[in-house]
């Protein structure tokens, strides 16, 4: 902990201990996710004036399914950006993964072992990624776009012109039925229990707090005793396996398969987590952050759908906020920059 | 004189030729192309013929254009990932003028579409400039806000070739000397910015950025200046590209240019230039765009099913990658090498 607080505000006085690294009140609410807060009572408010139905449990359900995957995968993307690195490949996985379950089904296999084989599917794949990153050394970027084009090529190459259906209904009750006795759907449910693991995993565990040193610092991270190269494999397994459990419910949800599920999806996922004040240079942010920032994507995409605004409308909307959340904190920044340039010159 | 003639030579050979083998990128990937095209020959005669090589260069010429661009960008360590959607984007507004405006001179379409691109990689580069945001999440936010302003263009509509002048559409399949017009536009602007980013001061500058960004502006290079020129020179090549789209499909919908900027960056990465910036050139990237249409095309010809694709792509990308990166460590031994030899003399 105490390491990270000098990272993190390196003032002299850290040095004598007397530095809890606390700030004032009023700068606490400065904080992105304050921000973050007031758009989601925004939005909801905006919401509930337009229809006195928007707060109401079906439609939360229904938000809950459009991007219930996009916000399962957006949790190990925001451990993997912590740590300063990328995975462009993880909608590839979530097709990958549900083309995988209807081959082995179609092939006559048992559903849950069909489920089972996406699952070991997809850390296979998170290893491949963590390999060539952590072992290898490569850039992630380029790495998860070769990945991310491979994964889909595998899918197409098993699956490419069919659709697979038919899946149990039981099962595909999941995707479009709440959990019973409640109005939670389950791809909601198992984003929030997987946010409170990941939330108390990142901020306080010693596990976490070196994703964060390694996103800030990784020779230093490295010199601390923190296996950098190992912590990154895994979460590339992680993002593997979680990945292709969104690919599952995605291919539940559908009650279909084919290898194009998802085709263009990372770029919301990595829209998301940045929009959540994910540093894209790691080392910076919450899980917090991530799952108002899914929220307010959620409940503003539903808002527009239903006053009837069109889905490219909302794309311009998506983008301009993805703009501003980077723009705001650097604003201040730019200025003092700007207006220092203009004083020299004068 | 006499010193330069004794002067022990193997440590400075051993670095030449590791410096070599970095400047024959270009023929590692040629070569490649020409085996992949022999052996679908083996297999297929009616490959190696004028109109199979001809689908093949403007198959390509679309993603080489576009990788010119990118590869100015990720020569300076950012990304440009909106050139799929200024390719949407401009090809749609150049359609629709042409629409509504029947007599529009051909020359305009071309000006139009540039101009846009134009637009938008000035407005890339003041904002990646100016606030200093990270470029991957400026042009990302950037291809969400193109693609939703083409989509309210474009209402669900598509322009169709009858709306197109011939004139336009020939530049797509018209040939001077064998080649399309497609290919020869294409294969000019690589010729005149592969020279610039050899030759001209301002161009050497967005390597020295690439390699060191810090060091770059201690030594009095204008970064700023330099970075937003390369997202201009992006955006405007996108913006013709875009142009040169709908002279090769003759129609345009919402869906055009979807995608493109992952296989462009993917292109360029092939093509030999380092993601993380300060090197690579211009005729790596448009020849990595050419192998990757090669081998799409080559599947098609050897009737091996066209699914794999994606496969082999990615594939191709990740060996790229770590052929660069054991290049790389490989440079760095014989440096080292090279280094302790001199000491020992």
């Amino acid at each position: 902990m105490t390491s990270d607080t000098t990272l993190r505000a390196p003032s002299p006085r850290a040095y004598d201990g007397t530095d809890t690294g606390k700030r004032p009140v009023w700068q606490e609410l400065l904080r992105w996710e304050c921000a973050l807060l007031v758009v989601l009572v925004v939005v909801l408010v905006l919401g509930s004036v337009h229809s006195s139905t928007f707060l109401s449990g079906g439609n939360l359900f229904f938000i809950g399914v459009n991007v219930g995957e996009v916000a399962i995968m957006a949790l190990p993307l925001l451990l993997i950006v912590m740590t300063g690195e990328i995975d462009l490949s993880v909608a590839s996985m979530l097709g990958l993964s549900g083309t995988m379950m209807g081959y082995l089904f179609h092939g006559g296999w048992n559903i849950y072992l069909a489920m089972a084989a996406a699952l070991v599917i997809g850390a296979l794949g998170g290893a491949l990624n963590g390999f060539l990153i952590a072992k290898m050394g490569l850039p992630s970027i380029a790495v998860t776009i070769g990945t991310l084009t491979l994964f889909r090529g595998i899918a197409e190459i098993l699956l490419a012109p069919r659709i697979i259906t038919g899946f149990p209904v039981s099962l595909t009750n999941v995707g479009v039925v709440p959990i019973a006795g409640t109005e939670v759907g389950y791809s909601a449910a198992i984003f929030l229990v997987f946010a409170v693991i990941c939330g108390i995993v990142l901020h306080a565990t010693p596990l976490g707090r070196s994703l964060v040193a390694i996103g800030l610092q990784p020779e230093a991270a490295q010199f601390s005793g923190i296996r950098v190269n190992r912590v990154k494999f895994f979460l590339y397994v992680l993002s593997g396996v979680v990945c292709a459990l969104a690919g599952i419910l995605f291919a539940l949800k559908n009650a279909s398969v084919s290898y194009d599920a998802g085709t263009g999806l990372e770029l919301n996922v990595v829209a998301v987590v940045l929009f959540g004040g994910i540093s894209i240079f790691g080392g910076r942010g919450t899980v917090i952050g991530v799952v108002l920032s899914v929220t307010i994507f959620g409940c503003l995409l539903q808002l527009l759908t239903q006053m009837g605004i069109k889905a490219e409308v909302q794309n311009i909307i998506t983008g301009g906020l993805l703009l501003v959340s980077v723009i705001v904190p650097n604003a201040g920044e730019a200025l003092r920059r700007i207006r220092a340039r203009t004083r020299r010159r004068t | 004189m006499t010193t330069e003639v004794t002067a022990p030579a193997p440590p400075s050979d051993r670095f030449a030729r590791a410096g070599a083998l970095l400047r024959v990128r270009e023929l590692g990937i040629g070569i490649v192309i020409l085996v992949a095209f022999a052996i679908t020959t083996l297999k297929n005669h009616h490959f190696a013929n004028a109109s199979s090589v001809q689908q093949l260069l403007s198959g390509a010429a679309l993603i080489a254009l576009l990788g010119v661009g990118e590869t100015l960008v990720i020569i300076t360590r950012n990304v440009d990932l909106s050139v799929g959607s200024v390719v949407g984007l401009s090809a749609y507004i150049v359609g629709t003028t042409f629409k509504h405006h029947p007599g529009t001179p051909v020359l305009a379409g071309f000006v139009l579409g540039i101009l846009i691109g134009a637009v938008v990689g000035a407005v890339n580069g003041l904002i990646t400039t100016v606030t200093r945001v990270p470029s991957l999440v400026v042009t990302l936010a950037m291809l969400y806000i193109i693609r939703g302003i083409d989509g309210v263009i474009v209402n669900a509509h598509t322009i169709d070739p009858e709306f197109i002048p011939k004139a336009f559409v020939s530049v797509g399949y018209k040939t001077f000397l064998g080649l399309p017009w497609l290919v020869i536009i294409v294969a000019a602007v690589v010729a005149v910015v592969g020279y610039a980013m050899r030759s001209f001061r301002s161009s050497r500058d967005l390597y020295a950025i690439g390699s060191n960004p810090e060091a770059a502006e201690l030594a009095g290079i204008p970064t700023g200046r330099r970075v937003f020129t390369a997202f201009l020179v992006s955006g405007t090549l996108a913006g013709l590209a875009g142009s040169l789209f709908l002279a090769l499909h003759a129609q345009i919908d919402v869906t055009g240019g979807v995608g493109y900027e992952l296989t462009v960056v993917s292109a360029v990465v092939v093509g030999g230039v380092a993601i993380f910036g300060g090197s690579g050139t211009v005729l790596g990237a448009a020849l990595g765009a050419l192998l990757l249409n090669t081998i799409n095309q080559s599947l098609v010809a050897t009737k091996i099913s066209p699914f794999w694709n994606q496969a082999i792509a990615g594939s191709l990308l990740l060996v790229a990658i770590a052929f660069d990166r054991w290049l790389s460590l490989r440079v760095a031994r014989s440096l080292l090498t090279a280094e302790g030899a001199h000491r020992d003399v």
